[in-house]
């Protein structure tokens, strides 16, 4: 591992000024394979993690002279037994995979957020902020309101998905018309959106009846969207997909979605070809924001989880790495978020089998991210990786091309 | 990463023991293993079993009542709200015998599996089913705690400590479980004055108007500085932090004064949570959950569970002052034997406080 990045700079060294070699791979198989890379090696760290936590490998290093082999066959079955929870908790059967992707609905919208607007160039940070104004509406339409079935649910998305277009919006108008930063607005945005919602359930229209602690009441039956037999898994999983095929749609069959991509790619030549960047920066954060909005619906519709402060959980922020390694494309956010469902839901089931802390699955996510966002690291350690054209230029320019 | 480390430090990895070469921690563990089959469960809320505060005191129950009674211990920690409904069905799919949700967040997730699961029995910590909205739950046993009682003892000896005259208080969230301390706490120390004709002055709640300084977080310990730091500058000489991990930040700006500012802890003795602050605690405002929860599983195991609702109190010892520790010989005689006087006035009933959020009886 080692001697290989210290022998690399060698012959790469001329390579950066000409085209990198190319292979007979499609550039959508070589990303795959660093990615597939990238979760091989995540898997590994968390494996060190795992014996280094294990009380029997401690045990078993104290007598490592006597009897190494215990250290060796500890350390094995901890990792083995441990992941073979993580799996089994992900895809054992059909409760681990509804649960698994129950737990990726919401990702796969709010990466949906996070990756339409960096195929337009921005940097949307704001998927919490305006998942939670989604959630607000769309709890609110349905606990308050009484309608019919189909109407109420259908009514209550789309107040979800106006609260997060609105907060969405915002942003865009802001830097379309006064050149604010996106990264800046839409953090300070996230921080109004949580304190509101913490400030809502004080009042009395949003807090639970008989309650005095900060929750809202569960929304209507005819609000929520249908389970699938007795598992959690709803009708928002669904949505979520059709959402992907929407924005893959917008973007690469629209002409809306040209001119994000084309402002994305190069806003001064978007201009000078006479687009209208302000007007693809506020589309862009408007429809972003309602994709946000709909990971809220799902959070508050779905599961029959009451409005909280931690309704939002980190979904938001989960949202960025999900699309961070899906690579800011539509069926690469989907395949992130079943991924992190996965994850999150064998998590639950590893710590309850094994006893590993939860925290691991956190390690997992990041891990991941951070060798799929570094391909050079990743090629460094798996030389054989296939050469791509550009893929780090265009991860750091937020995947304009 | 350390929060890793330590969780898996704590645990005993009991299916591993099952699966793995060696037999020797197995027959480590076995202290009693005469209720192995029975599985003990504990589902925390969103801050984690180590936040040397509320989850921890919980689990410290559990793991009692697994050690006195050899019990099979399973937990599952809950990352964020949306785990509650997960670890719950996760838990009766593990067929516990009895499982501990921690804390009024998981009230919801709790009542439904409770109904729906009616040969095992629960119980939940800082929450107590609505009887009548969702009727009675045989088999939902709620532990709550008035803390309130021992917070008014804490206010008192604040009061009687301070030098500048003026205590400061800053909670998490404005919650009712949070706002018991504060409002025992500005209570004891008006107590404190009418007694003793002063003016201390309480900085950071108004038990009156039910405002006060929020770190609006359990676990930003900066905030919890910029709290305490605030509290200080206007003069408070003693700080009662009410809010979790966060309020480890009040201990922090304590200690950074050296020696001017100190402070009482709450949950848990924080000489013994948080042994590094020991020297600035004077005391700690101590909720029996550990206690409480053993108990709670003990009875299960023992078949005599029933569903009636627990207060810890003053008087049942549920909520206690803790010792002083370091600041033993520092407390005036007179004082330790007025707070003793305190709690038998408020287990008599000759004083009463007032703070709404103290718990129902039921």
């Amino acid at each position: 591992m080692s001697t290989d990045t210290t022998v690399e700079p060698a012959p790469a060294a001329p390579a950066p000024q000409r085209e990198p070699q190319r292979s007979g791979l499609p550039s959508w198989a070589i990303q795959g394979l660093v990615s597939l890379s990238a979760i091989v090696l995540a898997l590994l760290v968390g494996a060190i993690l795992i014996i280094v936590g294990d009380d029997q490998v401690k045990t078993a290093v104290g007598y490592f002279g006597a009897a190494p082999m215990d250290t060796v066959s500890a350390a094995v079955s901890a990792v083995g037994e441990a992941y073979k929870a993580l799996a089994v908790g992900a895809l054992g059967g059909v409760t681990p995979i509804t649960e698994s992707l129950t737990q990726a609905t919401p990702l796969i919208c709010g990466g949906l957020a996070v990756s339409l607007a960096f195929r337009t160039g921005l940097f949307n940070i704001g998927a919490q902020g305006q998942l939670i104004v989604g959630a607000i509406l769309a709890a609110y339409v349905g606990f308050a309101w009484d309608l019919p079935p189909v109407l109420h649910l259908v009514l209550a998305v789309i107040a979800g998905l106006i609260g997060g277009a609105l907060w969405g919006g915002v942003v865009g108008v802001l830097k379309a018309r006064t050149g604010a930063h996106e990264v800046i607005v839409t953090i300070m945005l996230n921080y109004v959106a949580i304190y509101l919602l913490q400030w809502l359930l004080t009042t009395s229209a949003f807090r639970r009846p008989g309650r005095t602690d900060p929750i809202s009441p569960v929304v209507n039956s005819n609000a929520q969207y249908p389970q699938f037999g007795d598992t959690r898994l709803h009708l928002g999983f669904l949505v979520a997909l059709l959402a992907a095929v929407f924005v893959w749609w917008l973007l690469n069959r629209s002409t809306i979605g040209f001119e994000l991509r084309a402002v994305g790619a190069n806003a001064d030549a978007s201009r000078t070809a006479g687009m209208s960047v302000g007007r693809a920066y506020i589309i862009a954060m408007v429809v972003a924001g309602a994709l946000a909005g709909l990971a809220g619906t799902q959070q508050v519709l779905g599961t029959d989880l009451p409005l909280t402060d931690g309704v939002a959980a980190s979904v938001g922020f989960d949202a960025i790495t999900v699309a961070l390694l899906g690579r800011g494309t539509p069926l690469g956010t989907v395949l992130a978020g079943l991924l992190f469902g996965a994850l999150n839901a064998g998590g639950l089931q590893m710590q309850l089998i094994t006893q590993t802390p939860l925290t691991l699955t956190t390690v997992l996510q990041a891990v991941i991210v951070l060798f799929v966002a570094a391909p050079a690291l990743v090629r460094s350690i798996f030389p054989f990786l296939p050469k791509e054209r550009g893929v780090g230029a265009v991860l750091a320019k937020g995947w304009n091309g | 990463m350390k929060k890793y480390v330590r969780g898996t430090a704590i645990v005993g990895v009991l299916t591993l023991a099952v699966a793995a070469c060696g037999s020797k921690p197995t027959e480590e563990n076995a202290g009693g293993s005469a209720n192995k089959d029975f599985k003990a469960c504990m589902v925390s809320d969103s801050g984690g079993f180590d936040d040397k505060s509320f989850n921890q005191t919980s689990y410290k129950g559990l793991q009692d009542a697994v050690k006195a009674k050899g019990l099979t211990e399973v937990k599952a920690e809950s990352k964020s709200d949306n785990d509650y409904p997960t670890n719950m069905t996760a838990m009766v799919n593990a067929k516990c015998n009895v499982i501990v949700a921690v804390g009024f967040k998981l009230e919801d997730a709790t009542e439904k599996a409770a109904k729906a699961n009616t040969g095992i029995k629960f119980a939940i910590v800082d929450s107590a089913p609505d009887t009548a909205k969702v009727g009675e739950i045989p088999n939902l046993k709620p532990l709550l705690f008035n803390t309130a009682q021992t917070s008014f003892q804490a206010g008192y000896l604040a009061a009687a400590m301070s030098k500048t005259g003026k205590v400061g208080t800053f909670g998490g969230i404005k919650i009712p479980t949070v706002t018991i301390f504060m409002d025992g706490f500005a209570e004891g120390v008006k107590y404190y004055n009418t007694q003793k004709s002063k003016n201390v002055q309480v900085l950071g709640w108004d038990d009156a108007k039910q405002t006060g300084l929020f770190t609006n977080d359990f676990e930003d310990k900066a905030k919890g500085q910029t709290n305490a730091q605030n509290l200080i500058t206007q003069g408070a000489d003693i700080i009662f932090p009410v809010a979790g991990p966060a309020g480890l930040g009040g201990l922090q700006a304590a200690k950074a004064s050296s020696g001017k500012v100190n402070a009482i802890w709450v949950d848990t003795d924080g000489c013994v949570s948080a042994a590094e602050y020991c020297s600035v605690l004077i005391s700690s405002v101590q909720k029996g959950m550990d206690v409480a929860v053993q108990d709670a599983i003990e009875s299960v195991v023992d078949n005599k569970f029933d569903n009636t609702q627990f207060t810890g109190t003053l008087e049942n010892g549920g909520t206690s002052l803790a010792p002083f520790h370091e600041f033993d010989s520092k407390v005036p005689a007179d004082v330790k034997t007025e707070l003793d006087q305190i709690k038998a006035d408020i287990v008599s009933g000759k004083i009463t406080v007032a703070s709404k959020a103290q718990p129902k009886a039921s």
